[in-house]
């Protein structure tokens, strides 16, 4: 399982080493802050998703793999959402923090995103068995946010949306796609759908 | 913050075809002592700008026929002008994509010879002309324009191409005609973007001027720039540049050029009414609901240099705009 965890932190390194490789390399375009603000936005929406998708997995396959890779990819979207707003903070507001409170007041999408990215920070803050001892049931309730973080993202990448929204469509079908899952009815079918599987497996 | 020191741009109003009357400092530094005097003579050739690092393109032999006698640095800005590459990858064109660098990648299905825009409405020739036809009569200009997107980023592009009011003079407006509205190419096949199910755009884009803002001697139609043909990523072959204007006034490929008496409704506006005025001139104490306008970032810039600059107003040409909205609440009229 060492193995697997390994595999999984360096996986979700390699899509940073990419982009880096694309600016050092002038291929990012021109304007490469923005470039990375984009990626490590959508970057953390993706693995938003993946964390999500674990349960439902687990309950498919029954494999504990995906599980203890849980809490790491919820540590992975928080570090990809902080870099996202270190980009913005960098790169798009050049350190104006006149500029940050005004844009905190008036942009009901950044509202958004930093509320998302809040709470993810309080998520990730409470991670670990200390936490979760001390919280005893609040812990589950608390960590029940996170649901609340994707619809707030979703909200967020909505607003951003100009002209066209193929991409943001594809995001929220996976995401409505997740949720449907975690309806009790529909989840307590996964593990039958796995069982139906195997007995076919051994015909 | 870093703020460049901006441009001076000379240009009266009442100059219907600006000659170049400002040196840039290419020139300059081109230790070319004569220029200065040349330049001030109506009708004085410069040499071409260097422009060898630019994609080659053969444009059609009207359009290689005219470029030889262009009247190089019409306008020019003291801003560095931004690189080719970079002008040419970086596009807001939805009719091919919604990402920065889908049009560059789409947009080569796009067939532009021959080409055809109808020119109807309040004028006293309507039809449909041939694009070397409109074209002709007029001697091709470079105009070196600053480019304020909407988005809060900015370029400095060298078109080519003639005044907008010389094609719409030579329509023949009449007394009832007191806008000019513009339409894209509608075709699917050459433009991937309009078969998107998801587009929120209803094609055609469409924008519209005042007719005062399109006789403006800074209103120009573009059918180059960096001395070649338009890019069709740049809108080609026949595209509006409105310098003082947020750059998706700047209709691009346009097939329709309509003369109208009442104000007419534009793409932007209909999407979204209380983002995108009719108007849209730069206006740094206007906020768009998204982006903030004080400020943008001069492209291309770097991580170690984001280039964020003070957006001017009217992008700097007020000089010669302002008098168009005198008296006008700017804040309403956005
Ligand atoms: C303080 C918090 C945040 C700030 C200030 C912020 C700011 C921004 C900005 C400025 C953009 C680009 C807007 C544009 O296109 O002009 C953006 C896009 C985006 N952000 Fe955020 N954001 C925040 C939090 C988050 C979080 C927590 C997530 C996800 C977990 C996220 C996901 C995205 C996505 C998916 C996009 C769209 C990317 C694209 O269009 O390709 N953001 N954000």
């Amino acid at each position: 399982m060492w193995l697997w965890r390994t595999l999984v932190f360096i996986a979700a390194l390699v899509p940073v080493g990419w982009w880096a490789w694309h600016v050092a390399m002038n291929a990012a375009g021109p304007e490469p802050g923005r470039y990375l603000l984009l990626n490590f936005g959508q970057g953390a929406l993706v693995l938003l998703l993946i964390t999500l998708s674990l349960t439902p997995l687990t309950k498919l396959t029954r494999w504990k793999g995906f599980s203890v890779v849980r809490r790491q990819l919820g540590l992975w979207t928080f570090s990809y959402g902080l870099a996202h707003l270190l980009c913005y903070l960098l790169f798009i507001l050049a350190l104006d923090w006149s500029a940050l409170g005004t844009e905190l007041q008036r942009r009901p999408y950044i509202i958004v995103g930093a509320l998302a990215l809040l709470i993810l920070l309080i998520l990730s803050l409470t991670s670990n068995r200390a936490s979760m001892r001390r919280l005893g049931k609040r812990w589950k309730a608390l960590h029940k946010l996170v649901y609340l973080v994707l619809a707030l993202v979703l909200l967020h990448f909505f607003w951003i949306v100009r002209a066209d929204l193929t991409q943001w469509s594809g995001y929220a079908a996976v995401a409505v796609g997740l949720m449907l899952l975690r309806i009790p009815p529909v989840a307590r079918t996964l593990p039958a759908l796995r069982k139906r599987a195997q007995r076919h497996g051994h015909d | 913050m870093l703020i460049t020191p901006r441009n001076r741009l000379t240009l009266s109003e009442n100059d219907v075809t600006p000659e170049a009357v400002y040196l840039s400092r290419r020139h300059f530094m081109a230790g070319a002592a004569g220029l200065g005097l040349a330049a001030s003579f109506p009708g004085v050739t410069l040499a071409g700008p260097d422009y060898s690092e630019v994609a080659k393109a053969q444009g059609p032999q009207w359009f290689e026929d005219k470029l030889a006698n262009t009247r190089w640095d019409a306008v020019v800005a003291e801003d560095k002008i931004t690189p080719f590459n970079d002008a040419t990858h970086y596009n807001n064109f939805y009719e091919f994509g919604s990402d920065k660098d889908d049009p560059a990648q789409n947009a080569g299905k796009l067939n532009t010879v021959p080409w055809s825009v109808t020119i109807d409405g309040e004028v006293a020739n309507p039809g449909r002309y041939a694009l070397e036809d409109i074209v002709q009569p007029s001697r091709f200009e470079e105009r070196i324009y600053r480019l304020r997107c909407v988005e809060a980023w900015s370029m400095v592009i060298p078109w080519l191409g003639i005044p907008l009011a010389d094609v719409i003079k030579r329509a023949g407006p009449t007394g009832n005609a007191k806008y000019v509205r513009f339409e894209t190419l509608v075709d699917p096949k050459q433009m991937p973007g309009q078969d998107s199910r998801f587009a929120l755009i209803d094609w055609p884009y469409e924008e519209g001027l005042r007719i005062d803002e399109a006789m403006h001697p800074l209103a120009f139609l573009a059918v180059g720039m960096y001395g070649r043909v338009l890019p069709n990523q740049n809108g080609a072959p026949l595209r509006l540049v409105v310098p003082w204007k947020y750059g998706f006034k700047s209709i691009k490929s346009i097939v329709r050029i309509l003369l109208v008496e009442e104000q007419p409704e534009t793409s932007w506006h209909k999407l979204a009414p209380n983002e995108y005025g009719f108007y849209a001139n730069v206006n740094p104490e206007v906020d768009h609901p998204r982006w903030s306008q004080a400020t943008e970032r001069r492209l291309p810039n770097s991580l170690f240099r984001p280039n964020v600059i003070e957006t001017q107003m009217f992008n700097g040409y007020a000089e010669q705009v302002a008098g168009l909205y005198q008296g006008m609440d700017l804040r309403k009229y956005y």
